[in-house]
């Protein structure tokens, strides 16, 4: 008996937490993770595994279940008792401060200190020393802005290990990473587990799962649908645990028929108040019944790009048209009559209002109509059938169109947005990571969805950071580092991740003419 | 899912039930110190304002300019603009009438509408000038518009101390109003007069564009998401300047009607509160002018409670203070009762989540 406990450095016992708004994120979970090991978490977005491990972070409180530590039980009551412990988190996204340093940054909050003054040499001296011990080079003394992302999330795995822990929680560290940038990672988590170290891995990426990890555990709808070792299961069946049939993971389409072109952007230039250019020089073209791909590793210029086109950002310098008609002076309701829908990358802050009910949200940009005033006043039953025709046809799964947005899953707000904007009878569809953080069964539907209205002859842009969607749902692809256009691709058939991997590093660069494909009258 | 909304309403009616109930205790307790007859006091307190016509005529006295200003925030705060500045669209908005009403004769069905529009003008131009600043320069309408309630009551006074003052009055106070002016009264042994109908027609017509046009859409979708409005195409800076001059231009309205209906001539000498009273009308009422009669009617039962009991008895009228800041924080309190409300909504996912198990069970 005594084994089998040691055998664990960490066990999670019937978790189950709820949160305010009455989601059950975690229904009786167990979680076993033993020494050495790098364990899996896997799971669709919204399947619980950030909520398990924030609780086991100290980030939120479980309303049942205990958290078994070392062989004893423990209460994580805040993120510093959990690192007390020995228990340390890489978050999504960083939280890193950018204008500091990378030394500064290791010791945020342990600063060594000289006669009561912060001790910056130290600060350097510490980070030099625990970088050398584990291989992982740095220099203490680059600002944290200016580093790629691949060694922005290496301080941050440097400055958990700079607080003695032995168990690591890495949260989809593997999200904003090229493929080339993921494999270095990998190398060091298996130099980690070498070295003894417990790592969990958080990820809904099979492939990933089965080159790095020992055994998993599989989330569905807060519960466990799984618990195994990563040799016993192929892809498919970890993909069947995850999502709880099987998926298709390609996507069926003819071959584009194109016409037209829609929108043209020439010479596009945008500077932030830095004076640094996000998008330099960015020239392309989209046709009626054509998908144009933007792939890139986020904060390359495409939030900025798809801010300029929907008259969300002011532009600086460069022509935008749409059939021909420079757009770029026009008010956002201007732009949306004339029939530029935009799915935007943040939709809490822009797609949706979380406080008004879906109907609210699927009329924001047609209320004002003609067709849904009466006598100076909303007509309530021409909004309500639009309202229920929406929800039908866009599967939103709601208590009733005057449900508030905040209650509603992610893959379901998402739903709301792309059924507003698709119901506008769009030309131009600017589609930001229309499918990110929400559920599989919601970014098939989407994307299909997508496909149907460029079969239809909308024109789209489809922006996204995940690999595999841009380059299977895009007729055509653009790759962005830095603000501007390092490859054209007119055809994304026989394209590889690792091919687009290489220019979105900026490994590789395309010349002028060869990008100049994407231009056309 | 359907529960947690219930859960949430549930607790809006509770907490401000509850608000009320703690307030009144905490004035039980104040009085049974300070008052050597506390029942007595506390009877004359909440009973008394129902004791005679005239004393709940004066209740809907109180109540009439309140209905403008509440509606009037309500308008402004559902776009999350904070504009304190009703208090002076009010008190200028009534100077603007009373001049009108001291110098010009106007035909009589005709002089009152001037008056009241002229009033509701320059209400409209006081909310406007802190909108303008936080569109045009980002200046937050907060401080701003506080600032410009100064500015109002000493321009307000200036006006009627050295233009239309009255010599022969006694005090400090403009001629008197011109018969065709003034609004009737609508019962007799009460002052309750024709402004009462104009504010509920207010509150109906504030209401109605709130709640159920594009214009009120606008404003609340704006409110709870500006980027969302903006996103969407609103225009984001005409709709939040033009929510503050309507807001502004009802708060004048109101100052003008509360003067032509109540008074016979100007003789405020500083800010009456009636637009700080709006700000706490309309957060009781949460920003919907449905709610707002209630809320309205409620604090002045209280004032005019906390009036009788300081006339009968030996507690002084502060008291009513008390009880508006107890309710007004506990009301706002974001956090009061989360608590006990997280333990229900979290009880009914639980019990929810057991029956979908049970179901499950069953079905296999």
């Amino acid at each position: 008996m005594n084994n089998v406990k040691d055998e664990y450095i960490l066990s999670m016992e019937n978790i189950t937490k709820i949160y305010g708004n009455g989601f059950m994120a975690n229904k009786n979970v167990n979680l076993r993770v033993k020494k050495g090991e790098i364990h899996a978490l896997i799971g669709e977005n919204g399947a619980g595994k950030s909520t398990l491990m924030k609780v086991l972070f100290g980030q939120e409180q479980p309303e049942e279940g205990k958290i078994i530590y070392k062989g004893k039980e423990v209460k994580i009551t805040n993120p510093l008792v959990a690192l007390d412990h020995g228990i340390g988190m890489v978050h999504q996204h960083f939280m890193l401060a950018p204008s500091l340093t990378v030394a500064e940054n290791m010791v945020l909050g342990i600063e060594p200190k000289n006669k009561g003054f912060f001790d910056y040499a130290e600060a350097v001296r510490l980070t030099s020393e625990v970088s050398k011990k584990y291989n992982l080079p740095i220099d203490p003394n680059a600002k944290v802005k200016d580093l790629p992302v691949g060694y922005k999330q290496r301080v941050e795995i440097l400055k958990i290990l700079l607080r003695g822990v032995d168990v690591l929680i890495l949260d989809e560290p593997t999200a904003v990473l090229t493929p080339q940038e993921t494999d270095e990672l990998f190398v060091q988590l298996r130099e980690l587990r070498k070295q003894g170290y417990t790592i969990i891995f958080i990820s809904h990426k099979l492939k990933e799962v089965k080159s790095l990890c020992d055994n998993l555990t599989v989330l569905r709808n807060g519960r466990v649908t799984g618990i195994a070792s990563v040799a016993d299961l192929s892809e498919q069946d970890i993909s069947r645990l995850m999502v709880g049939r099987d998926v298709s993971l390609t996507i069926e389409k003819d071959s584009p028929k194109t016409k037209k072109t829609v929108l043209k952007v020439r010479n596009l230039t945008y500077k932030n108040s830095d004076n640094k250019a996000l998008v330099s020089n960015v020239s392309f073209s989209i046709r009626e019944g054509e998908i144009l791909g933007i792939a890139g590793v986020e904060g390359n210029g495409q939030r900025e790009i798809s801010a300029l086109i929907t008259g969300l950002e002011e532009k600086q310098s460069g022509d935008i048209y749409l059939f021909d008609e420079e757009i770029s002076s026009q008010s956002i309701r201007k732009l949306r009559e004339k029939g530029v829908s935009h799915i935007s990358e943040d939709r809490m802050t822009f797609g949706t209002v979380a406080d008004a009910s879906v109907e609210e949200n699927l009329i924001s940009d047609r209320f004002y109509k003609k067709e849904f005033n009466k006598n100076g006043l909303l007509d309530a039953k021409k909004i309500a059938d639009l309202s229920n025709k929406l929800i039908k046809e866009y599967l939103v799964k709601c208590d009733s169109k005057n449900a508030e947005i905040k209650t509603l899953s992610g893959g379901n707000i998402q739903k709301v947005v792309a059924a507003r904007e698709f119901s506008a009878n769009p030309k131009l569809i600017i589609a930001n990571q229309p499918t990110r953080g929400i559920d599989v069964g919601a970014s098939e539907f989407i994307r299909k969805k997508l496909i149907s209205l460029r079969d239809k002859g909308s024109a789209v842009l489809l922006i996204s950071a995940d690999l595999t969607e841009v380059i299977t749902v895009s007729d055509s692809l653009l790759v962005m580092n830095e603000g501007k256009i390092v490859a054209y691709f007119d055809d994304t058939n026989d394209l590889t991740e690792e091919t687009v991997g290489e220019y979105m590093l900026g490994i590789k660069h395309q010349t002028a003419e060869e990008i100049g494909g994407c231009c056309y009258e | 899912m359907n529960k947690v909304i219930k859960i949430e309403n549930q607790f809006r009616v509770i907490r401000v039930a509850l608000s009320i109930a703690i307030a009144l205790a905490i004035a039980f307790l104040i009085i049974s110190f300070v008052s050597n007859d506390p029942l007595f006091t506390m009877y004359n307190f909440i009973i008394g304002p129902f004791t005679s016509i005239n004393r709940i005529g004066n209740i809907i006295e109180v109540m009439t300019p309140l209905l403008f200003t509440a509606v009037g925030v309500c308008i402004m705060y559902s776009a999350n603009q904070i504009n304190m500045a009703s208090e002076g669209a009010f008190f200028l908005g009534g100077v603007a009438t009373a001049y009108i009403a001291v110098t010009y004769s106007i035909p009589a069905g005709l002089h009152p509408v001037v008056a009241i529009l002229a009033g509701g003008i320059v209400g409209a131009f006081i909310c406007g000038i802190p909108a303008l600043m936080y569109v045009k320069f980002k200046a937050l309408p907060v401080v701003s518009s506080l600032m410009i309630n100064y500015v109002c009551l000493y321009l307000g006074l200036f006006i009627i101390n050295y233009i239309i003052r009255d010599p022969e009055a006694g005090y400090m106070a403009s001629y008197k109003f011109i018969k065709t002016a003034v609004l009737p009264d609508l019962f007799s042994r009460t002052n309750v007069h024709f402004g009462l109908i104009i504010g509920l027609a207010i509150v109906f017509i504030g209401y109605l564009y709130l709640m159920k046009s594009k214009w009120g859409y606008s404003i609340r979708m704006i409110g709870k998401n500006p980027n969302f409005a903006k996103y969407s195409g609103i225009n984001v800076p005409a709709v939040i300047i033009g929510c503050q001059l309507l807001g502004g231009f009802i708060a004048g309205i109101g100052g003008a009607v509360e003067q032509l209906g109540m008074y016979t001539r100007f003789q405020y000498q500083k800010l009456p509160g009636h637009g700080f009273d709006g700000v706490m009308i309309a957060i009781l009422a949460r920003y919907n002018p449905k709610y707002v009669p209630l809320a309205a009617f409620f604090l002045a039962y209280i004032r005019v409670g906390a009036d009788v009991m300081a006339r009968t008895s030996d507690v002084p009228v502060e008291i009513v203070s008390i009880i508006q800041a107890v309710i007004i924080i506990f009301v706002a309190s974001e956090r009061f009762l989360e608590g006990w409300k997280l333990k229900k909504i979290v009880k009914s996912t639980k019990e929810a989540f057991v029956e979908e198990e049970d179901n499950a069970v069953k079905e296999a």
